[in-house]
């Protein structure tokens, strides 16, 4: 440890720059988080909080291991957030399933999932369940579902408690969160540090740089060299009214947040930055609510909303340490909720590169 | 000992409409909301939240979302937003609504 | 493909005349409400009290030939039709016996009035408090009067009620007034334009002579109020009255502190909205003619900016005439000819706004309730709590609510953003300018997930 550690400016708060942000200053750096506007483009508030392995990286290892150690890790997390914050994340990870109506659909997935567990190891493992198999299990699931993949360690958590927890123990662990701070321009300066220029004119200094901003990333990263171009991706979602009692399953597209309420997802379209919600995504997430469990048709949905993802060119995380400006990082990544306790740990040793530093060599921007 | 109603009624209009409000097999005038003929059978309160606060009608005109009951096996329901009709079954909200979650045998 | 050239959304009094003017002039009318009848808050359930005894004034009555006017085979009316998602190309999605329909017209004219403005203060969620609005929709439409009423707060509906009560021999048992001195001073500004509208402040004088004779008990300038339960369910009202603290013991407090826009709606679909300083609520930006910035989306009435149901006739009668003349169902003589006409009797009927504005101001308590006081009803959150959130590094009320989960019931944020919105700007470094309108999404009322699938999208 030097004895002068450098300070660090991470542009945007989401999910993402607030569990690095806890990982650097555990390790006993300087932070400081920009964040922006409150209805700039937020992926963070639109994020389904699911701690998700099966089908992740199943034609890109490196993903799939990294995923395996993110999910591992989650339990330490949820508990340094809550000693640090005071706040019970509702971490909940007892497996979830991924329900498929189309025969063809399941077919395919089941064969990605095959080679995800090749070459996993015992990292990786799942079930596959017929309609049949899954109704005696799950009573109340719909005629129309055909099968279901189970893996047991998958889970999720309070998304918004999550957000929540994770600024106050950015605050508490003494770092600053500076919001409605945009930064318009990013610049390197002789001696290796940073000069950004905020949209009031005024100018911060600083020795490293992290971007994550998401979908706010791509101008400042052309300025610091960096080649990834980033897109939006829509997703709609549906809330429902709280409901007093549990469901019976958790899926990647229906599932229950801790105070009641249902949330339905799972839908992609190409919409540039309009987060509007459509009637025709609507309502295909409600068909597919009421087919998958009956029991739902009378519950009300109150709310629904469009969500842009950030999808970098492959869909797998981007961990790159500028090649002309060695002291800025970009990261990037869509899941921002899974990776979160990996951020916060092992990703400070990465940015020191110090002996525990890991091999990200595999997500660098090398590979576009 | 059900606390009285809270309202008189000076409109005597024919009750013609019969439904269990409350436990109790009630009749009021065709045309009525469920939520008048709530406010003025009783003065009971309509539901109990989340953490068991009591609530009872407060705008009237579907805004507010405090007069919650149950109708004919549908919780949630603003009862300031319906007309009463013959053989309704009407229960207080007791908590979030529970939906029906079949059991493991 | 259009199923009608206007679709009205709101039978009140400025949805009733845009109504039946468009339909005289030629034009095929979808009207829809989602009470059982038309009339909407203030001409509530007037065809089935016609028979009735005059409990409710000259002014309810008027209302009659407006209902009937819109009993014309060029409009079709729906009613307990809760519309729940408008479409910017002019598509409406309507809820009507559990089964939602979607209709599309070239037109759409937000007639949706007005709420009651949120008026928090520490018990304002007990049993046994009720809106002065809801009183009146019960005495109107159910016949049922309070059997014991306090009313407190302030502005025109306050005086109004309690003369309705009194006519009909249930008289309030104390009238509270949160207006202060001070706001009487800093209204006498705006009293010479307030005179062009003389029938108007008469009509108010003789309200307050009306109760004074019927001897009813009148504090004025309280403040710290607070409610507690009592026994049998009754409220036991507590309140500062010239330095003493005192507390009247009542069956039901009936509270009132003016009325607010409702834009749902029109926030859902895009349309811009301004921040009305002496109103002290959001509302849409429209033209003269209630265009907005939303090609053939146009709103009438109150919830363009309050203004009273008189005014929403005229309102709903301009946009009508603006829209007749769009599609050229109106000479160019005949639109110029009206438009003089109603612009003239509107400037009449709301000279006397500002005055009624600012002498019936928002007291600050209101504004800026005590930390115990529930702010979210839903959702049974605080002031304090919305304090402590905002103490976490966010800078708006998008984070606010998603931090604590205030608005996110099942009213979303009809009866907490406007308080939520000026604690936001009493602590933090917010103003006027930056915080901008809640975005109000689809479904605007809670839609069952079984009826929304059942929706043929195309």
């Amino acid at each position: 440890m030097t004895d002068n550690q450098p300070e660090i400016t991470i542009i945007g708060g989401g999910v993402v720059g607030l569990s690095i942000a806890v990982g650097l200053l555990q390790s006993g750096h300087k932070v400081v988080v920009l964040d922006g506007k409150d209805n700039d483009a937020r992926a963070s508030y639109g994020n389904f909080g699911l701690i998700w392995g099966q089908g992740k990286g199943w034609d890109f290892p490196p993903y799939a291991k990294l995923t395996a150690d993110a999910i591992d890790a989650w339990q330490n997390f949820s508990d340094n957030l809550n000693e640090l914050s005071g706040l019970d994340v509702s971490l909940d990870q007892k497996g979830g399933f991924e329900f498929f109506t189309d025969p063809e659909e399941f077919k395919s997935f089941i064969g990605m999932l095959e080679i995800q567990r090749a070459h996993a190891g015992n990292r990786f493992s799942y079930e596959s369940l017929s309609g049949d198999e899954l109704r005696k299990q799950i009573p109340g699931i719909g005629t129309k579902v055909v099968g279901a993949t189970f893996s047991q360690l998958d889970g999720h958590v309070n998304p918004l408690r999550f957000l929540r927890a994770l600024r106050r123990s950015v605050q508490v662990l003494g770092g600053k969160i500076r919001s409605n701070t945009v930064v318009k321009k990013a610049k390197s300066n002789k001696n290796g540090s940073f000069s950004l220029t905020l949209a009031n004119g005024k100018v911060i200094r600083s020795e490293k740089v992290i971007l994550c901003a998401g979908l706010g990333t791509t101008k400042l990263a052309n300025q610091l060299a960096f080649k990834t171009n980033i897109r939006p991706e829509k997703g709609e979602l549906l809330i429902t009214e709280k409901l007093g009692n549990k469901l019976p399953f958790l899926s990647s597209t229906i599932r229950q947040v801790d105070e009641g309420g249902v949330q339905i997802g799972g839908t992609n379209a190409d919409a540039g930055m309009n987060e509007s919600e459509t009637l025709s995504d609507m309502v295909d997430l409600a068909r597919h609510a009421v087919e998958v469990y009956p029991a739902l048709s009378n519950v009300r949905v109150l709310r629904a909303w469009g969500a842009l993802r950030i999808i970098t060119p492959d869909g797998f995380p981007v961990y790159a340490q500028s090649e002309e400006y060695p002291g800025a990082y970009l990261i990037t990544c869509h899941s921002g909720v899974t990776l979160a306790s990996l951020h916060a740990s092992i990703l400070p040793d990465w940015i020191d590169n110090n002996i525990k530093a890991p091999n990200l060599e595999a997500f660098n921007e090398a590979r576009f | 000992m059900k606390p009285d109603s809270k309202f008189d009624t000076l409109v005597k209009n024919t009750k013609d409409v019969n439904f269990t409000l409350f436990g109790e097999v009630v009749t009021a005038p065709k045309g009525s909301t469920l939520a008048a003929v709530i406010l003025s059978h009783s003065g009971d309160t309509f539901r109990q939240t989340e953490t068991g606060a009591l609530r009872s009608a407060f705008c009237m005109m579907g805004v507010c979302f405090e007069c919650l009951v149950e109708v004919n096996g549908n919780q949630n329901t603003q009862s300031c937003m319906i007309l009463i009709e013959d053989k309704m079954v009407v229960k207080r909200q007791v908590g979030l609504r529970q939906i029906e979650i079949c059991e493991n045998d | 493909m259009t199923d009608y050239d206007i679709i009205i959304i709101g039978a009140g009094p400025a949805g009733m005349s845009a109504a039946s003017v468009a339909a005289n002039g030629g034009l095929d009318v979808l009207l829809l409400d989602e009470q059982p009848d038309a009339g909407g808050q203030v001409y509530r359930n007037i065809k089935q009290n016609e028979t009735e005894k005059n409990w409710f004034g000259n002014d309810y009555s008027s209302g009659k030939h407006l209902v009937n006017a819109i009993n014309c085979n060029k409009i079709t009316k729906y009613f307990n039709a809760t519309v729940w998602r408008v479409e910017k190309n002019k598509r409406v999605i309507w809820s009507h016996n559990g089964e939602s329909k979607i209709s599309a017209a070239s037109h759409i004219v937000l007639a949706t009035g007005a709420q009651e403005r949120p008026f928090p203060f520490p018990g304002w969620t007990l049993p046994g408090v009720m809106t002065v609005g809801s009183a009146q929709i019960l005495m109107k439409s159910s016949g049922i009067f309070p059997k014991e009423a306090v009313l407190v707060g302030s502005g025109p509906l306050l005086y109004l009620v309690a003369t309705q009560m009194i006519d009909a021999n249930c008289p309030p048992k104390a009238l509270l007034e949160t207006q202060t001195l001070r706001m009487m001073m800093n209204s006498l500004i705006h009293l010479p334009k307030a005179l062009l509208n003389m029938k108007s402040l008469i009509k108010g004088f003789m309200f307050i002579q009306k109760i004074k004779s019927a001897g009813v008990p009148r504090y004025k300038s309280v403040s710290r109020l607070k409610a507690q339960s009592s026994e049998n369910g009754s409220i036991k009202f507590l309140f500062l009255h010239k330095g003493i603290r005192r507390s009247l013991t009542t069956k039901l407090l009936l509270i009132h502190q003016g009325v607010i826009p409702s834009t749902e709606i029109s926030r859902s679909i895009g349309v811009d909205h301004s921040w009305n300083k002496s109103q002290l609520a959001f509302q849409p930006i429209i033209d003269k003619w209630g265009k907005t910035n939303i090609d053939g989306i146009y709103i009438a009435g109150d919830c363009a900016g309050i203004n009273g149901s008189n005014a929403a006739v005229l309102y709903g009668k301009k946009v009508a005439t603006k829209i007749l003349y769009e599609t050229g169902k109106v000479s160019f003589y005949f639109y110029t000819k009206q438009s003089l006409c109603i612009r003239t009797r509107l400037f009449f009927t709301n000279s006397v706004r500002l005055f009624l504005d600012t002498i019936f101001a928002v007291p600050q308590e209101i504004l800026l309730p005590s930390d115990e006081t529930i702010v979210c009803r839903c959702e049974e959150k605080t002031v304090g709590e919305v304090k402590l959130g905002l103490n976490e590094g966010i800078c708006g009320v998008r984070q606010l609510k998603t931090s604590i989960r205030s608005g996110m019931g099942l009213c979303q944020g009809r009866m907490c953003d406007a308080t939520i919105r000026s604690i936001m700007l009493h602590n933090t470094s917010q103003d006027d300018k930056t915080i901008l309108a809640p975005k109000a999404r689809s479904p605007l009322k809670p839609i069952t997930l079984g009826e929304m699938s059942k929706i043929k999208k195309d």
